[in-house]
């Protein structure tokens, strides 16, 4: 992944709207944060495969990261702290936020096709 | 005593380095085969390397290497079991324990060694240690193998009292090192700690020290 380019990543969230996709959305501080800290919280959550048909998207800058809505008919997808990208060789649009450390705090991607969800897939 | 064979059994690749390489390299010492029965593929892990080098659908790739890798350090065999990363607990457990038991019986396991539920910390941990526990259990009694748990919690050893078993795995320390440092993607703060830290810090004398309870089931 590298360093958010605004527009490239507004030109795939257009590129995907007004069509079925899927979603993989996500959030995460990890299943140990209360392990390491017992005054912090374990939260995360996640889907995967989510199927969609979103109006329209935007992108918008915060200086230093993006927060990233789609619009569709009776609701919303919205992601915070997004800073990466890759558009991956599948053509799906891949955006993370990470930590200091490297860590996935967030993760929006958008797929015409479903995102693995097997483990034999993976073969 | 012959026909030995040792099965490790937790849910993501990497938990057999940090946990027990030690008693691994151990039994491999003495000629036992290991085999690693490894749950999931950590699909769903936080880390991407640092700096990050994975992304969230490519993830899988880099581990089932390091998962591989640190099999060729520690001389063992891998047999994936297919799940899929923090989706163990709302698997139905008999059918998680029927699959166990299967892979057990197949592999004429002596020792178990997997997660001690209620006190490993990770929900994969727990949910797959419960469904050892179950499996041994739905196995005749006199053909059962002996199951040792690794506990994570913090506060276990006030609520559980001295393990049954405890190695100093220093002989096998730089083994043990190997086999961490194979997980790339997943280790990195950990190699700081061990490169920057006195070698007598509380964490690495912990990583020392392998210990586990023994299972005991009434019938
Ligand atoms: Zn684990």
């Amino acid at each position: 992944m590298e360093a958010i380019d605004q527009s490239a990543v507004q030109e795939k969230i257009n590129h995907f709207a007004n069509k079925d996709v899927y979603i993989h959305l996500e959030t995460t501080n990890g299943a140990y944060a209360s392990h390491f800290d017992e005054t912090a919280y374990n939260v995360g959550a996640f889907i995967r495969n989510a199927k969609v048909n979103y109006q329209h998207g935007k992108i918008v800058s915060t200086g230093g990261s993006y927060r990233v809505g789609l619009k569709l008919d009776i609701g919303w997808v919205y992601a915070e702290g997004v800073s990466d990208f890759e558009i991956d060789e599948k053509d799906r649009l891949l955006l993370a936020g990470h930590d200091r450390e490297g860590r996935l705090m967030v993760a929006l991607e958008i797929s015409e096709e479903p995102f693995t969800h097997e483990a034999e897939e993976h073969e | 005593m012959n026909n030995k064979h040792i099965l490790v059994i937790f849910p993501h690749p990497d938990d057999e380095s940090f946990g027990t390489s030690g008693t691994i390299s151990k039994f491999r010492a003495e000629g036992v085969p290991v085999t690693y029965l490894c749950g999931t593929l950590g699909e769903m892990g936080r880390n991407m390397g640092n700096p990050v080098f994975a992304n969230r659908e490519t993830l899988y790739t880099y581990r089932k290497k390091e998962l591989a890798e640190a099999a060729k350090e520690l001389d063992i065999d891998v047999e994936l079991l297919g799940y899929r990363d923090k989706t163990l607990e709302f698997e139905p457990l008999d059918e998680l324990a029927q699959h166990l038991k299967e892979r057990i019986l197949a592999y004429g396991a002596t020792t178990i060694i997997t997660h001690y539920p209620g006190y490993a910390v990770h929900p994969d941990h727990d949910a797959l240690g419960a469904a050892v526990v179950k499996a041994v259990e739905l196995i005749e009694p006199g053909k059962r193998p002996e199951v040792w748990m690794h506990a994570i919690t913090n506060n276990h050893e006030d609520e559980l009292g001295e393990p049954d078993f405890i190695f100093d795995i220093e002989p096998y320390w730089e083994r043990k090192e190997a086999a961490i440092r194979a997980h790339l993607s997943q280790v990195d703060g950990m190699m700081n700690l061990i490169e920057n830290h006195e070698q007598t810090s509380k964490q690495i004398q912990r990583l020392k020290r392998e210990q586990f309870y023994r299972l005991t089931l009434s019938s």
